[in-house]
């Protein structure tokens, strides 16, 4: 893996009749902090869901850490750690039984999970709440929580699949400085979002509309292709013209 | 005008939810077919074929000719000729052998002597009726060989005129279909009802409708309506199934029955409004409707257990299931062709009751407004 | 190895946090057990039975004593008609008429052949007969009985029948339905909360969560059985302690010959849950098909009604019945006694089972969103 983490070309997924991501191209680097931006229905989740290995795509190739997504589904999920749009730690069990789940799963010794535990526990702020069930948490911290145990197998890719849908701008801030704090060990991190403010946050962005990869680029080359002075503009334009394909999703 | 517009829109919408879910609805609807079939042709308790051993220690002409006779009876099989009792325990043990017929040493001999000639009926009998019945048969046929031997010899025995009125044929699925459309009520009127109140609940969408224009009674009525119709749609099919398949009579009115069943559907709603109304959650709400009206409805409501075989106190409890009264009516109506004139007072409790609780169901849902 | 035994770990803590499982898995169970030990019973004593004497002679009024002594009847007084005694029937206040005709005395000492007639309800078809194996015997024994007492018979050619019910003496329907009940209950209970876990996980997204981790798919689907196979594990032995303590449940054969067998049996009947399971998209779904399975398979298990009794098309069917297997097994140690030996073959077909419905969970599980 020579500095890319995420290869994709021609990557294409139909449902029936309706092309959920079409012929989408692009690489992600290792370390940089990839945005994957989109309205709802844009096909942001159906492009997570195959580069994680949940989904096969229809045609075109792509690969994540090396790994092939059609052969090797399973190597690939050995090395991501994955975010969904829906909270999915358990509720009903406490904060230290969801970590130590999710990392005997992936295999970590007894001793490793501890430590780690303690470690994320610190740095989360969550010290007195490790025996609380995750159900009585604010979501705040649920999605901290959640972000942190995708990463505590420590995989060289993370896919967060909007993370901060409905959180506080404080929090979201925090957030964004979990993520910064993963990309400085050196994981890449794809996330998908649709907040505009945090497209500016990342190293390079991929705007989807109606399943199809629009623009691609830093956020400043953005602007300055679109002649636009935010992100808002670059997308609300895009948006625009992609109008009559995007009416239909 | 925009109310009753509001009301059908509710109902269009619920009839798409039961619609859209194939899956539970085919098996809502399957489920009953399905089961008139495995009643009427499976559930059956009539004996035949009887797996007999033979003990015969000492073989002469006599005990063949009755060992003849078992065999030819096509009552029983003969799967073991044994000559002594040792090897009946592993026969019965496996279920290989069902009953045994033991003739004592030198039984043709004691035949032609004054001394009676003795045979040893053994039966399993784990299964009570089983067993009596396959003693009574065995018994009957040793019975009717005696008198053969003693042709000419005494007085004719007395003749018993058997008539089996209602149900000549004592078909048991004539017994089952009446309480099959209990069941099935009560499946879709109760456990659909409190499933999809409950799921509106979790899911939130009730609160939505709870602020609508619409008052509770209409969205309770508008929920429910639908899965009256299922219900009475299947508990037609059901009937017609049975007729065409086993013959299953409907001696009565059948506008009487479907009445009826209107009334039970009704009572059943109820049930699972009420038990919506009171559960957190979908899973709550199954299990208590599993506990609360389906284990009933089969136990205690004289639909596979007769009711004069139950223990005192249980056949208190059943007096309070609506099923029971309800079985009684359809089987009424079904099997004996009698009307209101027989069955007011079963009618009249389950008016009693369903008003009863249906009060209790709206009062319910009115609380959980404040 | 740590990995499934955790994952088991978390399934437990799932099923004691939520106040809904435990209910199901510990009240209902109790509840059906109670009700259906008593009520599960086919047994027939105290018929309702009305005798309409239009003889009205020594002889009529004996044969009448003789049904008023029998355990098996219980005679309402009223009806001294034919006319009432339809009534009566009709009503459901009697469900067996004898009526005796005039000139029944007469005939019986003359040796004429004397007749009565006999009416029965049969709605509830196999007990009508059985009441009509009741009444017969007592009429037979009337006649032959009066026949040996007036010196009309000659004692040649006698044979004397004894009759003896093996396993059940009593003829109690608790013994032989509360083994049954229990192997019920273990499987219903199993199999339902088999069927909604994995599509619980669906509902709550929790399930993709776990997909897109590097865990195998036969070792997800084992420690999704292990915990239940556990509980049910635990339910049975519990079951069989108070079915034999408190409902005169008979053990007569090796009690761990039996939960070495339920061991077996148990990853079958939860094979079917996880299967089913992994089929369906919502809870509902699994319970409506869970149900509807379990509903054919409790039905021709041989549970309520002997499989003996089913057609033979019904009856091939029946052996693919991993429950008609065990049931048969269950009933066959504890109330006969029966060794390793004389179960062999069920035990067999159940391990088939086990082998088989375990190994399509697992293929028809997906690590897919």
């Amino acid at each position: 893996m020579t500095g890319v983490a995420i290869v994709a070309k021609g990557l294409t997924r139909r449902f029936g009749g309706f092309t959920a991501v079409d012929a989408v191209t692009f690489d992600v680097r290792a370390g940089e902090v990839f945005g994957f931006l989109g309205a709802n229905g844009a096909g942001k989740t159906t492009a997570i869901r195959i580069l994680t290995g949940l989904l096969a795509p229809s045609s075109g190739a792509a690969s994540v850490a090396g790994f092939d997504v059609y052969r090797e589904r399973e190597a690939i999920k050995r090395s991501i750690g994955y975010m969904s749009q829906r909270f999915s730690l358990y509720n009903d069990l406490t904060v230290r039984e969801n970590i130590r789940l999710y990392g005997t799963i992936y295999g970590l010794s007894a001793s490793v999970i501890r430590a780690r535990t303690d470690n994320l526990l610190e740095r989360l702020r969550l010290g007195e709440s490790g025996s609380k069930r995750v159900g009585t948490l604010p979501l705040g911290w649920k999605q901290k929580l959640a972000f942190s145990v995708a990463l505590l197998h420590q995989p060289r890719i993370v896919f967060l699949d909007e993370p901060t849908g409905g959180v506080d701008p404080v929090t979201r801030r925090q957030f964004w400085e979990l993520i910064y704090g993963a990309a400085g060990q050196g994981t890449t991190v794809f996330v998908t979002t649709h907040y505009m403010d945090e497209a500016e946050y990342c190293d390079r962005l991929g705007i989807m509309v109606a399943g199809r990869l629009d623009a691609l680029g830093t956020p400043h080359e953005l602007k300055e292709r679109f002649g636009a002075g935010s992100m808002d503009e670059v997308f609300l334009r895009l948006a625009r013209s992609g109008a009559p394909a995007g009416a239909a999703a | 005008m925009k109310r009753s517009s509001a009301f059908l829109g509710l109902l269009q919408k619920e009839a798409r939810h039961i619609l859209r879910d194939r899956r539970t609805l085919a098996v809502i609807v399957l489920m009953p077919i399905i089961q008139v079939v495995l009643f009427g042709y499976a559930i059956r308790t009539d004996v035949e074929d009887i797996r007999l051993a033979i003990v015969d220690p000492e073989p002469d002409a006599a005990t063949h000719a009755l060992r003849t006779r078992l065999g030819a009876s096509g009552l029983f099989r003969i799967v073991a000729v044994e000559r002594s009792t040792d090897g009946l325990n592993a026969l019965f043990a496996s279920g290989a052998a069902q009953q045994a017929v033991v003739f004592e040493r030198g039984f043709g001999d004691r035949l032609e002597s004054a001394r009676a000639a003795r045979i040893q009926i053994i039966t399993d009998a784990a299964e009570p009726n089983t067993g009596t019945a396959m003693q009574n048969y065995a018994d009957a046929l040793i019975r009717d060989h005696e008198g053969e031997l003693r042709e000419g010899t005494g007085p004719p025995p007395i003749a018993a005129d058997v008539r089996m009125r209602f149900n000549p044929t004592r078909e048991s699925s004539n017994l089952f279909v009446p309480g099959l459309i209990a069941f099935v009520i009560t499946i879709i009127s109760a456990l659909m009802t409190a499933i999809s109140l409950a799921r509106e609940k979790e899911t939130g969408t009730m609160e939505v409708l709870l602020v609508s224009p619409l008052r509770p009674v209409e969205i309770i009525a508008g929920k429910v309506a639908p899965y009256l119709l299922v219900g009475l749609a299947t508990v037609v099919l059901v009937i017609i199934e049975a007729r065409l398949i086993f013959g299953v009579p409907l001696r009565g009115s059948a506008v009487l029955l479907l009445a009826e069943g209107v009334l039970f559907t009704v009572t059943s709603l109820s049930l699972g409004i009420l038990i919506s109304a009171r559960t957190p959650s979908q899973r709550v709400a199954m299990t208590a409707v599993l506990a609360g009206t389906m284990l009933p409805t089969v136990m205690l409501s004289g639909f596979i257990f007769p009711l004069e075989s139950l223990p005192t106190p249980l056949r208190l409890i059943s007096a309070v299931i609506p099923a029971r009264w309800f079985v009684e009516i359809a089987r009424g109506i079904m099997l004996k062709g009698v009307g209101l004139d027989h069955l007011w007072q079963e009618s009249l409790v389950l008016v009693g009751m369903t008003g009863v609780l249906l009060m209790a169901s709206m009062r319910s849902f009115r609380v959980r407004l404040d | 190895m740590r990995r499934l035994l955790y994952l088991s770990w978390v399934e437990v803590l799932h099923v004691v946090r939520d106040r809904a499982s435990l209910a199901q898995l510990l009240l209902v169970p109790f509840i059906q057990l109670v009700i259906l030990a008593n009520a599960a019973t086919f047994a027939i004593h105290d018929t309702p039975a009305a005798i309409v004497d239009l003889d009205a002679t020594a002889a009529s009024r004996a044969l009448s004593q003789r049904f008023a002594a029998s355990p098996h009847f219980r005679i309402i007084g009223g009806p001294r008609s034919v006319a009432g005694a339809d009534e009566a029937l009709r009503s459901g206040e009697a469900t067996m008429v004898l009526a005796i005709p005039r000139g029944f005395e007469r005939a019986l000492v003359r040796g004429e052949g004397a007749r009565v007639q006999v009416q029965l309800n049969a709605e509830k078809g196999s007990a009508a007969g059985i009441v009509q194996s009741y009444a017969q015997r007592i009429i037979a024994r009337f006649g032959a009985e009066r026949g040996e007492r007036e010196g009309t018979a000659p004692a040649l050619r006698r044979i004397d029948v004894q009759t003896r019910g093996w396993y059940n003496t009593e003829l109690d329907y608790r013994q032989y339905m509360v083994p049954g009940i229990l192997v019920a209950l273990v499987t219903l209970v199993g199999t339902l909360f088999t069927a909604q876990n994995i599509a619980r996980e669906k509902e709550l997204g929790t399930l993709e969560q776990l997909n897109v981790t590097p865990i195998s798919r036969a070792e997800f689907i084992a420690a999704k059985l292990l915990p239940f196979w556990v509980l049910g594990m635990a339910e049975l032995t519990l079951g069989l302690g108070l079915g034999a303590a408190v409902f005169g449940m008979p053990v007569r054969g090796s009690l761990l010959l039996l939960l070495g067998v339920a061991a077996v049996y148990l990853v079958a009947a939860l094979g079917i849950g996880l299967l089913i399971s992994t089929a369906v998209d919502t809870q509902q779904q699994a319970m409506f098909v869970t149900f509807f399975i379990m509903m054919i398979y409790l039905l021709m298990s041989g549970l309520y009604t002997p499989v003996d009794s089913m057609p033979g098309w019904v009856r091939m069917a029946a052996e693919a019945n991993p429950v008609k297997h065990f049931v048969e097994v269950t009933r066959a140690v504890l109330i006969k006694g029966a060794g390793a030996a004389e179960i062999a073959k069920p035990v067999g077909m159940l391990g088939a089972f086990a082998a088989g419905f375990f190994g399509l969970a697992v293929w028809r599980y997906r690590k897919t969103a």
